[in-house]
């Protein structure tokens, strides 16, 4: 290319990595979050009570149907609001485990209704509770089906994490804007961005597919 | 200030956000489209250059983020010597990512449909050209309009996103109401609620009448 300065590309990338452990530290703690705030999500729709199960529904299906860079500056402009001052980080965090949460709710939900009916009926009949249930018996069965859809959103969080920029977490997108922003130059900032972001999704998304094949493989299916 | 009073005041605003982010989502649900028939019959293509086009193409655009396209097309392209106006940057970004996506649907749905209906349009002699325009592309459009649905919401929410590259779309205005009123929970509310509504009641039922319309089309009710 002609304008690419490779001196300036080297100059920057010690930088870039440092922001790569920012935007790969974000991912992990929403996806940590999700996947805990998922399961309970996914649990509560399956209560014998009604009511809980619609507020649930509708809850999810508001936030999955609007756009996570919102909701990160409502998250991060509301608490003020009402006297509760939260760091970009934590904020951010919140929005973008909740959102995640709710997209792994439905995960988990299919992989609870693949679990065929005799293996509820099997645990009533040894007279476990629900508890013993869910934990020893459909929980585990539910899990490898779900694992496809869980390892996607793992990349889809990473992908995602660029929003955050926007209250100001020094993820790579932030530090890209601000280096751009410094030296006039944009080229090699953003294309850099974009490489580091392919050089790790892609990788991860192939070992996401040979996790799933080893997790089914040790469980016989 | 009382929410009714704070819509009264700046509905204008949210109104004009919102066509901005309406025409943003149709434009970009045309050039998605396109690009997702083209590049899912390319991945399908006998022809090894042709293929790895594709591929490249959707590896690129699904292993990097929405936001670093947006910015490498509107800040990166201008250098070298294709300025895009900020309005144009937006969708195209915004539907060329999508297609990536779209992509892998066209190619699911077009394998989905049966290797007899390929074999009959053989037998009574059509060209490659009419046995996918008038026997495979019908079939597979009806088989992957479900997941297509779903696409449609996260396309309307990657619209969003343009506000970044200061389009203003809904985003972009709830974000400037705020920095001038401080009104957070009224202005992002009002915005989260009208996403809401155009994906719950504009988007979702017109893709449910369009998966009705099809199968009723070809005889499948």
């Amino acid at each position: 290319m002609f304008d690419w300065k490779w001196d300036f590309t080297w100059e920057i990338l010690p930088r870039l990595v440092q922001a790569t452990g920012n935007t790969l530290l974000a991912a992990l703690i929403g996806y940590v979050i999700a996947v805990v705030l998922g399961l309970i999500l996914a649990l509560a729709q399956r209560t014998p009570y009604s009511a809980l199960t619609l507020i649930v529904r509708e809850m999810v299906e508001f936030i999955r149907s609007t756009p996570l860079i919102l909701q990160i500056f409502f998250v991060f402009y509301v608490g003020p609001q009402f006297g509760v001052r939260l760091s970009p980080w934590t904020s951010g965090m919140i929005a973008i485990g909740l959102h995640y949460a709710c997209y792994l709710s439905e995960v988990y939900r299919g992989g609870i209704e693949s679990v065929p009916k005799g293996q509820w009926e099997a645990a009533t009949a040894l007279n476990m509770t629900v508890a013993q249930k869910y934990r020893r018996v459909i929980i585990p069965q539910a899990i490898p089906p779900a694992l496809a859809g869980m390892g996607n959103y793992l990349v889809g969080i990473f992908k995602d994490t660029p929003m955050l920029s926007v209250i100001g977490v020094a993820e790579l997108i932030h530090t890209a804007n601000a280096i751009g922003s410094e030296n006039y130059r944009f080229l090699e900032p953003y294309t850099m961005v974009g490489i580091i972001f392919l050089a790790i999704s892609l990788p991860a998304a192939g070992m996401i597919r040979l996790f799933e094949g080893y997790v089914r493989r040790k469980l016989g299916l | 200030m009382a929410f009714f009073d704070f819509l009264q005041q700046y509905w204008p605003r949210l109104l004009s956000g919102t066509g901005i982010t309406l025409a943003q989502f149709l434009l970009a649900a045309v050039l998605g489209i396109a690009i997702s028939l083209a590049m899912g019959l390319m991945k399908l293509s006998h022809n090894a250059v042709v293929r790895g086009a594709a591929v490249t193409y959707i590896e690129v655009f699904r292993g990097t983020s929405l936001v670093v396209q947006l910015y490498w097309i509107f800040f990166v392209l201008p250098l070298f010597g294709l300025s895009i106006e900020k309005f144009t940057a937006g969708y195209l970004a915004v539907g060329m990512n999508i297609g990536a996506y779209g992509a892998e649907l066209v190619r699911g749905g077009i394998l989905s449909v049966p290797k007899g209906q390929w074999e009959a349009a053989l037998a009574i002699n059509m060209s490659p050209a009419q046995r996918m325009r008038r026997i495979i592309l019908p079939q597979a459009l009806v088989n992957m309009l479900p997941p297509w649905g779903n696409l449609m919401i996260e396309l309307l929410k990657g619209t969003a996103l343009v506000s970044l590259i200061s389009v203003a779309d809904l985003m972009f205005e709830a974000k400037q109401i705020n920095a001038t009123t401080f009104l957070s929970a009224q202005v992002f509310g009002a915005a989260l609620v009208i996403y809401y509504v155009l994906a719950r009641f504009m988007v979702t039922p017109f893709m449910r009448w369009l998966e009705h319309y099809m199968a009723r089309k070809l005889g499948r009710v």
